[in-house]
């Protein structure tokens, strides 16, 4: 990135003050740079310049008209003026034009409190109405099981479809018709089931309304709680207790484990898991598979399947990698199938009286939970997964006092985990976890620099080498789909280039996912500095265990002994590994679009 | 001239393969929409999806283009496409009084094409036939000075030679 420093300094005029700012950029970001905060809503800094909205305007000396600032460059002498009263109406007018064709009903929306509307309807000064005009009228589409669109709150800023054609590049949305008529949608207005899309949820961090919110089931699983006849089992990714807190008006980057744990037995729940427990035991079938691949035994590069959005998009778009992809189920996916063997035989349960649920970051996990393909004994593993921002919502409607509440311990046998288990939810984690462990089974020594700095941070494809015994394995990591696309075309053009891909489907991995708390006022969805923080909470977890090594965790080690014999065993396979088969609608990437 | 589906996919391709090299591929897509409209008559689902392969536009895209444009069916059209001219000087003499007479005619609403596929009803803008207006154009024929008798009239003509020729059509295959 450039420093401001390298950036050729212009003077300009703002507000009849004089200013320093860098040269070639846009006039909001030379504002931003010196200390304003023009109104916005169609821009998104990760995303390209869509100028759509028009609430950004500025008033620029010498032009007829007023300036969006997001897509007009900044010039050597401007004279530019963001608080004229007239501007100022200026923008409250197109708000209140916007809002004009938006449903008013605040107090019963999912996103009441929530709202970059609602808080730039307020911000823009709009106390009495002005305007009255038609409004639209759409039905839902319910179609999916992660992500509820809705038209009617859609107020057109296209970041959605920006977001999924440049970050994500499944390019599931678009606008189409025109004028008045014109709606976001999938292709051919098809159900979004039906369509390409891969059910990640990032339409929805970005949506600054509630056009696009997840599929919910908390009310059902309020239900589900007060049924004494069922045995309800819950597990909770890593990912959520970095960023639960976020939607308690912490600042980003408290870790909130054992808060968790105990907020969700006063929830009800009979038994509380982890899902970092099975990222344990997904680390030594996976690093176990890969060394049978590095022996001969299956095709190389092996690509992580963790991820369900990346998933579905493997089968729409890469459906020739698919002998590429682990067999391994996600760690979510295998808690659920031991709990309903293992664990249920063990303590004499029927099954089918357990209720399963996982607390997950997730709005693909939603998709995943339903897939035949992952049944056990004709049992979903998962029968219902809520995201961190439903928890967060049923904690509040429960009443339980998180931010006071005393820290307890997860329940055993699958409650347990090590510090690889953790990282899982960031990028580049699950290949970390893998190599620790890996190296130890190949090698038979230890490795000791278990932190793996090539393989941190948020560069979008990471690459980086170790030597085990010797042998060079070559290893490479990406995050958001965009991303994995690159990497992929790579491995198409070149098969030996690396030995072990891990592919996360959301920007930053699962800390980043479409379930993950609304960006607050002072934020804005994807903002590397918060994603930065989550990583850290979970990097810290992972300093201050003992025991930073899957295979060294106990409890999975007793697992082994007792029920599933070994890594790759007849009944590891059963139960915890599956395949995927390609799907229609086959994706197109557009080579148009570029990932930043 | 009647084609075989697979010699309408072969003159698509053919038509798209003439714009791979240029640079901008992407760019011609609309008028690959107007090719394939001119080969189907409207645009497929399964048109459009072969299409976004062969071009590499996803088909959201593709969707959009198609919906933006009015001059797109997403529909089959019928033999005959009316399309009534709500232009403003047509407007002024009584248009709307024709498109009524038209809806009630065939028994259809705008955008819709009768069940024997015979008329398909569509609105435009000004046809630069001012003169003559309240104007009409079916198919390539414009039709002036247009009274509501007048343009049912002309309907069921069209509607008899179509008959007739279907008559004989029949006739020939016996």
């Amino acid at each position: 990135m450039e420093t401001i420093a390298e950036k050729k300094m212009i003077n300009v005029t703002v507000n009849n003050k004089p200013y320093k700012v860098g040269g070639n950029q846009t006039i909001m970001q030379a504002l931003d740079e010196v200390g304003f905060r023009i109104p916005r809503l169609c821009y998104h800094p990760k995303l390209s310049i869509e100028g759509a909205c028009r609430v950004c305007i500025v008033e620029v000396e010498g032009m007829r008209n007023y300036v969006a600032s997001c897509a007009f460059p900044i010039l050597e002498g401007m004279k530019i003026r963001t608080d004229s009263n007239d501007v100022r109406r200026a923008r409250r007018d197109i708000v209140e034009l916007i809002l004009d064709n938006h449903p008013e009903d605040c107090h019963v929306c999912e996103r009441d409190g929530n709202c970059e509307l609602q808080r730039l309807a307020y911000s823009m000064g709009i106390r009495k109405r002005h305007f009255v005009g038609e409004k639209k009228h759409y039905e839902k589409d319910l179609s999916s099981p992660s992500v509820i669109r809705d038209p009617n709150k859609c107020i057109l800023c296209g970041r959605c479809v920006r977001m999924c054609a440049e970050i994500q590049k499944v390019s599931a949305l678009r606008y189409a018709h025109r004028g008045f008529h014109t709606v976001v949608m999938p292709a051919y207005n098809m159900p979004f089931s039906e369509s390409v899309c891969t059910a990640c949820g990032q339409c929805i961090s970005v949506c600054p309304t509630a056009s696009f919110v997840e599929k919910g089931n908390c009310m059902e699983l309020f239900d589900k709680l007060t049924n004494p006849d069922i045995i309800k089992i819950v597990q909770i990714a890593p990912s959520v207790r970095a960023s639960i807190g976020e939607a308690f008006n912490l600042d980003p980057g408290r870790a909130m484990e054992g808060e968790m744990a105990a907020t969700l037995r006063k929830l009800g729940f009979d038994y509380v898991f982890d899902t970092q427990f099975s990222a344990d035991l997904t680390i030594m079938e996976e690093a176990s598979e890969f060394l049978d691949r590095l022996q001969g035994k299956g095709k190389l590069p092996m690509i992580t399947s963790c991820s369900s959005a990346w998933m579905k998009c493997m089968e729409q778009f890469y459906p020739d990698l698919i002998d590429n992809v682990s067999t391994c189920k996600s760690p979510m996916s295998m808690m659920g199938s031991l709990i309903k063997t293992h664990f249920a035989a063990k303590n004499n349960m029927d099954p089918k009286k357990i209720f399963t649920v996982a607390v997950m970051c997730c709005t693909a996990k939603k998709y995943e939970a339903q897939r035949p393909e992952l049944q056990v004994d004709e049992m979903n593993p998962t029968d219902m997964v809520i995201t961190t921002r439903e928890i967060a919502w049923m904690i509040k409607c429960a009443g339980i006092d998180f931010l006071r509440i005393k820290p307890e311990k997860f329940d055993t046998p699958l409650g347990v985990s090590s510090g690889a288990g953790v990282i899982f939810g960031v990028t580049g984690g699950v290949m970390e976890a893998a190599l620790r462990t890996a190296y130890e089974l190949y090698t038979g020594e230890t490795l000791m620099d278990i932190e793996m700095n090539d393989l941190r941070g948020f560069k979008g494809i990471k690459e980086g080498k170790v030597v085990m015994d010797g042998k060079e394995i070559r290893i490479a990591v990406a995050h958001g789909l965009g991303n994995a696309n690159e990497v992929l075309e790579v491995v198409r053009k070149e098969p030996d280039r690396y030995h072990f891909v891990e592919i996360m489907g959301c920007p930053g991995g699962c800390i980043g996912g479409g379930g993950q708390p609304y960006a607050n006022s002072n934020s804005e969805p994807l903002n590397e500095a918060c994603l930065k923080k989550r990583a850290e909470a979970l990097y810290g977890l992972d300093r201050t265990r003992t025991i930073r090594r899957s295979h060294e965790n106990p409890d999975v080690q007793r697992i082994y002994k007792e029920f599933l014999g070994r890594p790759l065993s007849a009944l590891s396979h059963k139960i915890l590994h599956t395949h995927y088969k390609a799907k229609e609608p086959r994706g197109i990437i557009s080579k148009e679009t570029k990932v930043r | 001239m009647e084609q075989t589906l697979d010699n309408k996919q072969a003159e698509l391709k053919t038509f798209i393969d003439g714009f791979r090299d240029k640079e901008h591929f992407e760019s011609y897509l609309i008028a690959v929409l107007h090719k394939a409209q001119e080969i189907h008559g409207y645009l497929k689902k399964d048109v459009m999806d072969d299409i976004a392969r062969e071009m590499n536009i996803p088909t959201s895209h593709i969707w959009g283009v198609a919906t933006f444009y009015h001059y797109f069916n997403l529909k089959p059209i019928g033999k005959y496409k009316i399309s009534i001219c709500l232009g403003t000087a047509c407007y002024v003499k009584g248009a709307e009084r024709i498109l009524n007479a038209v809806k009630k005619e065939l028994g259809i609403e705008m955008g819709d094409t009768t069940p024997d596929e015979l008329f398909t009803l569509q609105i435009t803008r000004c046809l630069g036939a001012c003169g003559l207006a309240p104007v009409a154009m079916i198919n390539d024929k414009i039709h002036g000075e247009l009274t509501a008798e007048k343009m049912v009239d002309i309907l069921r003509k069209y509607r008899k030679a179509a008959m007739a020729e279907a008559a004989e059509k029949a006739k020939e295959q016996q």
